[in-house]
């Protein structure tokens, strides 16, 4: 097997033990109802990841993502709750916005050759900060559009649930893996990993592409904002604080490469999963902290890193062996 | 510089194009006029050149020369100050890398060239990648990449990823992807540097088969013999400036260097050939010093005052050699002794503080910090080995790095400037004033002249020699032999990971290190 995948081979076969473990002792586990409710639990998070995924890929690093969910959050409640507008208005509006915003701190990124950490922790501050001027609570939503969407879903075998908001979720993932691997985008995002230097001189346009995928890691945490007001019926300025970091410890736990070039969309959606897998595990149990969520996420975010290391300076030390002996 | 091992031979050159005088007619590029400047440095003074359709044109000069720079200006990655450049007759304006490709100009960089983690097609095609309904087509891809490779003789897993192949395969890629792209220009810029030499036949045959097809092809190399072999006119810059366009046929080795370089290079073969001096006392001892898997047992000892040669074959052990020597690798058998006292090479800074330096091979990846001065980089090694507690002040630091830039030759603007700003040989310089301002009793050079050009070759071998004379001792590790024998006392050959002969005084000769690597002696069989 190519050594690129092993880190997504054992992700995705950590994720199957632990389930096959967590059915053992709470049968109750193995049901689409709790697939369902992964889905519908998860959406925000794994949305947010997917545009995540991308900006690692290329070697960079978002960290405006839970200040951006959390200001299109308001943003939507304002617009519905406080001026009256349509719930698909204020979406439309919303995901312009924040596209523009990511493309903004893209554009800083590749024109005034800003490390993206400094960037997006600016964006993060920024867009944390006009969340909180716009409102200091919580603005709930009751527009019926809300209610509606909410009820909707596709009644699984068995009894499950997948709402729509799971289902977005999917076709996200869908969408992210397509882009990522079939599309000249995508394929730009690898080079810009692998060496920017040589993508420019081979021609990538590394200005439209880093802009490309801080727009799209901001758009997606726009729509995962949305999602998240239309799981709450809700918009808070504090809403989703840190998720930057949870969708991060998905990518890297999803097999991809934290200093960019390797990865996989697929791998980003094991990642959630099994964070939300923990986080079942620890409702069923009852008895356990949430915290304990924190301290499994951890554990398995070093694990993941040790084995990237272990996969790559092995697969590193045979091509020099092989270089050696040609 | 080597005198010729494989004498130019002028028939090789066989369809050569006869250079029909002011035939503008095949002319595809000209570049006129043309300045750059960086700061207060002028890069390039009012340089021209001109390219004709099935020709292979070398580009030579030494570092700094302005080669880069030009080659840069060319393919749009700079924008030049003054003049102008006609592609077939209409004059352009590249901003970008991508303007000049559709224009017709492809190039393969010398260092950084491809996507090691993407894929042979990705390769190949990024950037103008076939689609269908708005997606990737990647069967049709796979499929005319191996069109495309089959016309070079490769005939690989096109899904694999680039790193798992050879540099020669890379770079066949490399080219592949700039004829593919261009088609009427290709640059090669130092294709042959990694290269052994069966890789580069084949890729001289490819080289004469792109000629024939009407490109024309810029050749970027150090190497004069292959300048002969391959190239069918020449233009040198010096200093940034052009010092003439000549066909080759009108040279010789000796004007070639002339220009090149403005003087000869007799008198350095003459101040080399004089040493023969006994080295004096003995330094160190490596005994039964070996590494499985890495390199086998060898026993070695170092005197002041001499300059052992390393020699072999790409892979022999050389470099695992002088890794161990510097403790990078950790030795699992034997040991050393210096000054008759054992000492233990854990790491590095054990090797340093016993009064080692080591100038890495890839000094790109290994040697120099890109991003920092030169002085920082002068004065990294010694503010290690003094300790960290007492810390240099600026001004002592702009002494000691000023003092080597002069003591060196080092061409810089400045000292503070970025190392990764300068040409190769002045890096290379800068890392051996780092170890010498350490103040070292023994130096590991691995490769120190490659991918530098013949003037600051010339003064890496004069200044090796006048370390020795300065009682340090130098291990040299270089695949040129005519080096090796001019400035060694000594030779050790490696082969197979062993140490498999030792050559002294007479012996030390071209011929007999050769007859050393391939084993034809009989005794030298373990």
């Amino acid at each position: 097997m190519n050594p690129r995948y092993r880190p997504l081979a054992a992700t995705t076969l950590i994720f199957v033990v632990a389930y096959g473990l967590c059915i053992l002792q709470y049968p109750g586990m193995w049901s689409t109802r709790i697939l369902g409710n992964f889905l519908t639990d998860n959406a925000f998070l794994g949305i947010a990841a997917v545009g995540a995924t991308f900006v690692i890929i290329s070697g960079g690093i978002d960290l405006s993502i839970g200040a951006v969910i959390g200001l299109a959050g308001v943003v939507v409640a304002v617009l519905v709750s406080h001026l009256g507008l349509h719930p698909i208005a204020a979406f439309g509006i919303v995901l312009t916005m924040s596209a523009v915003f990511g493309a903004a701190m893209g554009a800083v990124i590749h024109f005034l050759q800003v490390p993206p950490f400094i960037v997006t922790l600016a964006g993060m501050f920024l867009a944390r900060g006009l969340a909180s001027i716009l409102s200091q609570d919580s603005i709930p939503i009751s527009h019926p559009f809300y209610k509606t969407i909410m009820d909707l879903y596709y009644r699984l075998p068995g009894g499950g649930r997948l709402s729509a908001i799971g289902l977005l979720m999917l076709l996200v993932f869908l969408f992210g893996g397509l882009i990522a691997h079939r599309t000249r985008f995508g394929s730009y995002v690898y080079a810009l990993g692998g060496n920017p230097t040589s993508a420019a001189l081979m021609g990538v346009p590394t200005g439209p592409v880093t802009i490309g995928i801080y727009a799209l890691s901001s758009l997606l945490g726009g729509l995962a904002g949305i999602v998240y007001s239309l799981y709450t019926s809700a918009g808070y300025p504090l809403a989703a604080v840190g998720i930057e970091l949870d969708s991060i410890a998905a990518v890297v736990i999803g097999g991809t490469l934290l200093t960019g070039g390797y990865g996989f969309v697929f791998g980003t959606l094991i990642g959630v999963m099994l964070q939300g897998l923990v986080q079942t595990y620890i409702v069923f149990d009852g008895t356990l902290s949430s915290w304990w969520t924190k301290i499994a996420i951890g554990v398995l975010l070093f694990l993941f890193i040790l084995l990237q290391q272990l996969v790559f300076s092995a697969h590193k030390a045979g091509a020099r062996l092989k270089k050696a002996a040609a | 510089m080597p005198t010729d091992f494989r004498p130019a031979d002028p028939g090789s050159v066989g369809n050569r194009q006869p250079e029909t005088s002011g035939a503008d007619a095949n002319v595809v590029l000209v570049a006129k006029g043309i300045v750059k400047t960086f700061g207060n440095h002028t890069a390039l003074d009012n340089v021209e050149l001109a390219l004709h359709a099935g020709e292979v044109h070398a580009l030579l000069g030494e570092n700094g020369a302005g080669k880069s720079t030009l080659i840069k200006i060319i393919t749009g990655a700079y924008t030049p100050d003054h003049g102008e450049i006609s592609v077939d007759g209409v004059q352009v304006h590249f901003t970008t890398p991508q303007q000049a490709q559709s224009a017709g100009i492809g190039t393969v960089y010398q260092e950084v060239n491809l996507l090691p983690n993407m894929t042979v097609i990705d390769n190949l095609f990024i950037g103008r990648q076939p689609r269908r309904y708005g997606l990737v087509d990647r069967r049709k891809m796979a499929r005319e990449a191996h069109r495309i490779l089959s016309q070079y003789g490769l005939d690989i897993d096109v899904h694999a990823e680039l790193s798992t192949f050879s540099v020669a395969v890379q770079q066949i890629i490399a080219i592949a992807r700039a004829v593919e792209l261009s088609g009427k220009v290709l640059i090669l810029d130092e294709p042959t540097a990694s290269l052994d030499r069966t890789e580069v036949e084949k890729l001289f045959e490819i080289v004469r088969r792109l000629k024939a097809r009407g490109l024309a092809i810029v050749f970027i190399t150090h190497f004069l013999d292959q300048v002969f072999e391959l190239s069918d006119r020449v233009t040198v810059l010096r200093n940034g400036r052009l010092v003439g366009s000549e066909t080759i046929g009108d040279l010789d080795r000796t004007s070639l260097v002339r220009m090149m370089l403005g003087k000869d290079l007799a008198f350095v073969h003459a101040e080399l050939a004089a040493d023969d001096t006994e080295p004096s006392s003995p330094l160190m001892h490596f005994r039964d010093f070996g590494r499985s898997g890495s390199v086998n047992p060898f026993d070695l000892t170092v005197h002041r005052g001499e300059v052992i040669g390393v020699a072999g074959l790409l892979g022999s052990g050389r470099t695992e050699m002088a890794r161990l020597m510097f403790g990078i690798d950790t030795a699992d058998q034997g040991a050393l002794n210096i000054d008759g006292e054992k000492i233990s090479l854990r790491a590095p800074q054990d090797a340093v503080s016993q009064g080692f330096g080591f100038c890495p091979e890839d000094r790109k990846v290994d040697g120099i910090f890109g991003d920092l001065s030169v002085r920082e980089n002068i004065i990294i090694a010694m503010q290690a080995k003094l300790g960290w507690l007492q810390a240099l002040n600026r001004d002592e630091q702009m002494e000691i790095a000023e003092h080597f830039i002069e003591a060196l030759d080092i061409r810089t603007a400045s000292a503070d400037l970025p190392v990764k700003l300068l040409s190769g040989g002045n890096q290379q310089k800068v890392i051996l004033a780092r170890w010498l301002a350490t103040d070292p009793r023994f130096l590991i050079l691995d490769e120190p002249t490659r991918g530098i050009d013949v003037g600051a070759h010339a003064e890496i071998v004069r200044m090796i020699s006048r370390l020795r004379e300065d009682g340090l001792a130098l291990i040299v590790i270089s695949s040129e032999l005519d080096e090796i024998v001019s400035y060694s006392s000594r030779v050790v050959v490696m082969r197979d990971r062993s140490l498999v002969a030792e050559l002294r005084g007479a012996e030390i000769n071209p011929s007999s290190i050769v007859r050393a690597i391939a084993a034809q002696d009989a005794e030298a069989a373990e």
